[in-house]
């Protein structure tokens, strides 16, 4: 069991992440707090990437004459890295339309509770 | 301009035209609609010229920024990619002109963005398509789904609320998907597919790569609303203005289902993919859904929402057969991809311009005055109504008759079964519309004159659409041999 955690805590770490993000989403009843689960999901998923492209002892991704270019292993792995930097684009346009909703829901509702809004909506 | 550069021509296309319409629409509103059906039209066309070639002369590939693949993104057009673009770039192209009267009366002041929004979502639609990458896919995946909240959420008072739900909904499917492809990544170092394809054959039976696909498939089975995933769909699609929902609703959920087509049996070996339980799972949830789509869709008393049940259940058809795995299952699913998108579109049209003519799609407020008023329109829903159903000779009836084979071949009795229920319930939503449509005189003393707000038939520019989309069903009917000889066998994936 401990050998299982040990040097795999990230993922246990990012595997509560998605779960709190996903209850938040499917729990909370205010609006906003669901937001704040997607986020939180999202992010459990681009800090996913990041780990997986992690090497231990590895620089980085910049050429450095002391450690040349025949063991590449002696660099983080890049790609990852400027894939999620468009995954958060992405995540922060999402949590602007999202916000854009929230703002005609209160506008026309006054309210932000989903229970209270669904009975409105009869 | 060469025929080389048309992969990257058609999204481009659309994007360049959503930058004019917000430029031109600032100087003056009234240019924005014609410009929309230009970029349009000019997609359909790319699209068109893409399809007669690449059936001419075997499929192309377009290196961005001059990046060989697997390092740089490769567009790809080929059998598969290039029937779906031009599914796509048509039914968007005809929805768009119908919409031009209508976001007019429905969503005035909004038309600039709206329109503007749509050709994004067209961009998004087409480079899902179009890419040879499964992380470009992604982000064309969230490109369009952005712009279909977009257009989603102008409408009726709860449309704001019900695209939320979509978003939260559809951002979640996204990210599952992302999740997915990271364990791919991590396990085959390449995000080209074909690269990936040739890599995975290797190390496919290894978890991560089972627990990758099962992620990405879960995330696209929401995007396309697959049973038990549908749930913001019936809402989505009701509330919105009824330019949106005719081109969203055709279009969004059937490009999901494309990609599920292009994962499994392109880049995974469709002889692997058979035997994952994952594909048998997406089988049994479409066979679920095409049962369930029907049951609700009998039980709602407005049109666009019981269209939106429909759409449910019809993607249970398309799910169903990619659940099959094989030939003829193949064949159902993409025939059924075409067929739907132009049934759909078709009958989305006819409730647009029966919320212009008479302010409501209440279905139990139809009756006989609506014959009368607006023969072709209703021509038009009868025929799609009736196609929906799967009578022969209209396009519907073979799809579901190439389904119905891939069943009998595999000896899948709960399909068979499945198709026959739901098409007497089809039978019995649509004849509970056409009734009402056809045959219950107009009330005693009411008349139809204080709810009409225009009486007659709709306007060309909205008829003809409507038209156009029911003489393709007759057309598609019809023709669907050669299509099926020509078009979607050449574009069968080895191995299936």
């Amino acid at each position: 069991m401990l050998e299982n955690l040990e040097g795999h805590f990230a993922y246990y770490f990012l595997a509560s992440l998605t779960v709190i993000g996903f209850y938040g989403m499917l729990a909370k009843r205010n609006l906003v707090k669901k937001l704040i689960g997607m986020t939180i999901l999202q992010t459990s998923i681009i800090l996913f990437w990041l780990v997986g492209a992690y090497r231990a002892g590895g620089s980085v991704p910049i050429y450095d004459e002391r450690l040349g270019m025949a063991d590449p292993a002696r660099y983080v792995n890049p790609l990852p890295h400027t894939l999620m930097l468009t995954a958060i684009v992405v995540a922060v346009v999402t949590l602007g339309v999202a916000f854009a909703l929230i703002i005609a829901i209160h506008r026309s509702y006054g309210t932000l509770d989903e229970e209270e809004l669904l009975e409105r909506m009869r | 301009m060469t025929a080389a550069n048309l992969p990257a021509l058609i999204p481009l296309a659309y994007l360049v035209t959503a930058l004019l319409i917000q430029l031109a629409g600032a100087w003056r509103r009234s240019l924005a609609p014609t410009l929309a059906v230009t970029g349009a039209s000019a997609g359909a066309v790319l699209a068109l010229a893409g399809l007669v070639r690449v059936a001419a002369s075997g499929p192309l590939s377009y290196e961005l920024g001059g990046w060989p693949p697997p390092v740089g993104i490769e567009f790809v057009l080929d059998g598969l990619s290039a029937f779906m673009v031009a599914v796509v770039t048509v039914v968007g192209l005809v929805a768009l002109v119908h919409g031009g009267r209508t976001t007019a009366t429905e969503i005035p002041g909004r038309v600039v963005p709206f329109l503007s929004a749509s050709m994004i979502f067209l961009t998004g639609l087409t480079g899902m398509v179009l890419t040879g990458d499964l992380f470009n896919l992604y982000v064309f995946l969230e490109i369009s789904s952005l712009a279909a909240y977009a257009l989603l959420a102008v409408g009726s008072r709860q449309a704001p609320l019900s695209t939320f739900r979509y978003l939260t909904m559809g951002t979640a499917g996204a990210s599952f998907y992302l999740f997915g492809l990271a364990f791919l990544y991590l396990e085959a170092g390449t995000l080209n597919m074909a690269d990936l394809g040739r890599i995975l054959s290797l190390v496919e039976s290894h978890a991560p790569v089972i627990m990758g696909l099962t992620f990405m498939g879960v995330g696209m089975a929401l995007k396309m609303a697959l049973f038990p995933l549908h749930g913001w769909l019936p809402d989505a699609y009701t509330d919105a203005s009824s330019a949106g929902t005719s081109l969203v609703a055709p279009l969004g959920t059937k490009v999901a289902a494309y990609v599920l087509l292009r994962l499994f049996f392109y880049v995974l070996e469709p002889e692997y993919a058979r035997g994952l339980p994952l594909l048998t799972a997406v089988g049994y949830l479409g066979i679920a859904g095409v049962v369930w789509g029907s049951v609700m869709a009998i039980l709602q008393p407005e049109l666009k929402r019981m269209l939106a049940y429909s759409s449910v259940s019809q993607v249970g058809y398309i799910a169903a057969g990619i659940g099959l795995a094989s030939p003829l299952g193949f064949i159902a699913a993409v025939l059924h991809i075409l067929n739907h998108a132009f049934m759909k579109a078709c009958l989305f049209l006819v409730a647009g311009s029966l919320r212009l003519r008479r302010g409501h799609s209440h279905i139990p407020r139809f009756d006989r005055s609506l014959r009368r008023a607006m023969p072709w329109s209703m021509a038009a829903f009868a025929l799609a109504a009736l196609s929906m159903i799967g009578i022969p000779p209209t396009a519907g009836f073979f799809s579901k008759w190439y389904l119905a084979l891939a069943a009998l071949e595999q000896a899948n009795w709960v399909l068979l079964a499945a198709l026959v229920a739901s098409s007497l319930l089809n039978a019995v939503y649509f004849f509970r519309v056409l009734e009402r449509m056809y045959l219950v005189p107009a009330p005693e003393g009411v008349g139809t004159a204080p709810a009409a707000i225009e009486p007659g038939e709709v306007p060309a520019s909205m008829l003809v659409p409507t038209l156009v989309l029911a003489g393709g069903l007759l057309v598609l009917g019809l023709g669907n041999a050669w299509l099926v000889t020509h078009l979607i066998r050449p574009m069968l994936p080895a191995g299936l």
